[in-house]
């Protein structure tokens, strides 16, 4: 295994070039970069629209993520997610 | 026009998704050519040969609308360029409206007439992306190698587009005359910073099928060059992605042109003509529809340009019944043509496809060419006005 790239402590940004918005036309929130889009599903979606609205820490974005669904445990899904996103050039710690 | 869509509000949401039956289609991608002025000359440009013939362009308000409808039926990605784009005054305020729109809006320049000012205005209009494409031939590289005003401005240019938060994306184009000097052009994009380098082909349509003799590389070329960018690829790992591209003629399998013919690819030219890929004009029996004279909309669900190639029935043998065809939709229907005279024919590129000869041969006269001395070989015709009339005798 790779070491993970984010702590609680750390600060989930989009990478460079990269915007995030709600897609009428495709009903669903995106990644746009150049020249390319991805479809995001709604997990996705949820933690990306946080991300690109505001800076704070993981354990910020999880605590937030908890209250908007219902103190369901989503911690690992979290970390899981940032790893995936990082990995696919999306998002970077500060 | 065959279209079912004329009484839908012409780009409206629930219009577009609700008048498409088997399979969504949207216009994801546009290509907005907004003009033919360039100061470059590049005899491997793929405008077509006539575009001399084109005076009037489309007006700024056009353009928005073209832009809107678009943005309406679900496209996302926007691509302004040309020509140079950068020739059009209206250019800070066409990324600043398509911005709002929610467009991702990407310039696709030369850097001729970009400086720092430029680079700042359009950020602050909201210009998402900007690639730099270097029409760098041998003599140019030289000079801009040699530390020249011109290498300078493109090094004051790049520092600016890095300034203002922008990665630093370079195209190279590549063809007989210049890939060769692959080292040189990686270590000026070494040079000039860049994040990104793309080092394409040409595509042989417009000035660069008229030059095609002159400009296809050779095989022990290519074997060098890529070599070369391998090398580089291991040496600037974490610092600049380098990406590759061999020339589909040089492969056994066509590429997958525009994801599929009317499909998310929607062209519009200098003076309105909407097009499914941008070398599209130059098939026979196209009706050449305008935005001028009816909806985004109705060009993209309705025209018979739009609808010709769409799915797998006007396909000939051997795509027919390929089970490849899903991947690469026989590939691309404006080589096809121009290489066998018959629009639906498998891309002659395919090994499977009978053609494939012309390719092999195309390959061979290109060798023959670059074997004669210099003064015996075709000379390269230059993209310009004067050539343009001349050849297409307007
Ligand atoms: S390829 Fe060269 S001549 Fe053609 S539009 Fe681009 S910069 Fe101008
Ligand atoms: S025969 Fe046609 S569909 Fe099959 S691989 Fe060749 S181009 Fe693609």
């Amino acid at each position: 295994m790779t070491a993970r790239v984010f702590n609680a402590d750390s600060i989930p940004v989009l990478a460079l070039g990269y915007r995030f918005q709600w897609e009428p036309a495709q009903n669903c929130n995106v990644l746009l970069y150049p020249e390319g889009m991805v479809k995001l599903n709604g997990a996705a979606g949820e933690i990306l629209k946080r991300i690109s609205e505001k800076k704070q820490t993981v354990a910020e974005l999880i605590a937030e993520l908890t209250v908007a669904f219902e103190g369901a445990d989503l911690g690992d899904d979290v970390y899981q997610f940032l790893e995936e996103a990082f990995n696919n050039d999306w998002i970077r710690p500060e | 026009m065959t279209g079912s869509d004329q009484n839908k509000a012409p780009g409206s949401i629930g219009g577009s998704i609700g008048s498409v039956r088997d399979q969504v289609r949207q216009p994801l991608w546009l290509l907005a050519e907004l003009t033919y002025a360039c100061p470059l000359q590049c005899p491997y440009c793929s405008n077509p040969m006539d575009f001399a013939n084109v005076k009037k362009e489309l007006t700024t308000e056009e353009w928005l609308d073209v832009f809107r409808q678009a943005r309406a039926m679900g496209a996302t990605q926007l691509g302004l360029s040309g020509g140079e784009p950068l020739t059009r005054p209206d250019l800070v305020e066409l990324v600043r409206e398509a911005r709002k729109m929610g467009f991702y809006t990407n310039l696709i320049t030369s850097g001729v007439g970009m400086d720092a000012s430029k680079v700042a205005e359009l950020k602050e209009a909201g210009l998402d992306h900007i690639q730099v494409s270097f029409q760098a031939s041998s003599e140019d590289l030289n000079n801009l190698i040699a530390g020249t005003d011109a290498f300078k401005h493109k090094i004051e240019m790049a520092k600016a587009v890095k300034a203002n938060g922008y990665p630093m994306v370079l195209c190279f184009v590549t063809h007989r005359q210049n890939i060769g000097q692959m080292d040189e052009i990686l270590d000026l994009a070494i040079n000039l910073e860049a994040d990104y380098v793309e080092l394409a082909t040409t595509q042989y349509y417009g000035w660069a099928m008229h030059n095609r003799d002159q400009l296809l590389p050779l095989k022990e070329q290519l074997e060098e060059a890529e070599a070369v960018a391998h090398r580089y690829q291991e040496e600037q790992k974490g610092k600049m992605k380098i990406y590759y591209v061999v020339p589909d003629y040089y492969e056994d399998r066509p590429k997958a042109c525009m994801n599929g013919w009317g499909n998310v690819f929607l062209t519009v030219t200098p003076d309105g003509t909407a097009l499914p890929c941008h070398a599209a004009r130059e098939l026979p029996g196209m009706t050449l529809p305008n935005v001028k004279d009816m909806s985004v909309e109705e060009i993209w669900h309705g025209s018979d340009d739009f609808n010709k190639f769409r799915g797998f029935e006007w396909m000939s043998e051997p795509c027919r019944s390929c089970d490849e065809k899903e991947k690469d939709f026989g590939g691309c229907r404006c080589q096809a043509y121009m290489l066998t005279g018959d629009a639906t024919n498998t891309d002659p590129v395919c090994s499977k496809s009978p053609n494939r000869h012309l390719v092999d041969e195309a390959i061979a006269k290109g060798r023959l060419e670059s074997e004669k001395p210099v003064d015996e070989a075709k000379p390269l015709v230059f993209r310009n006005p004067k050539n343009s009339k001349l050849i297409s005798g307007l």
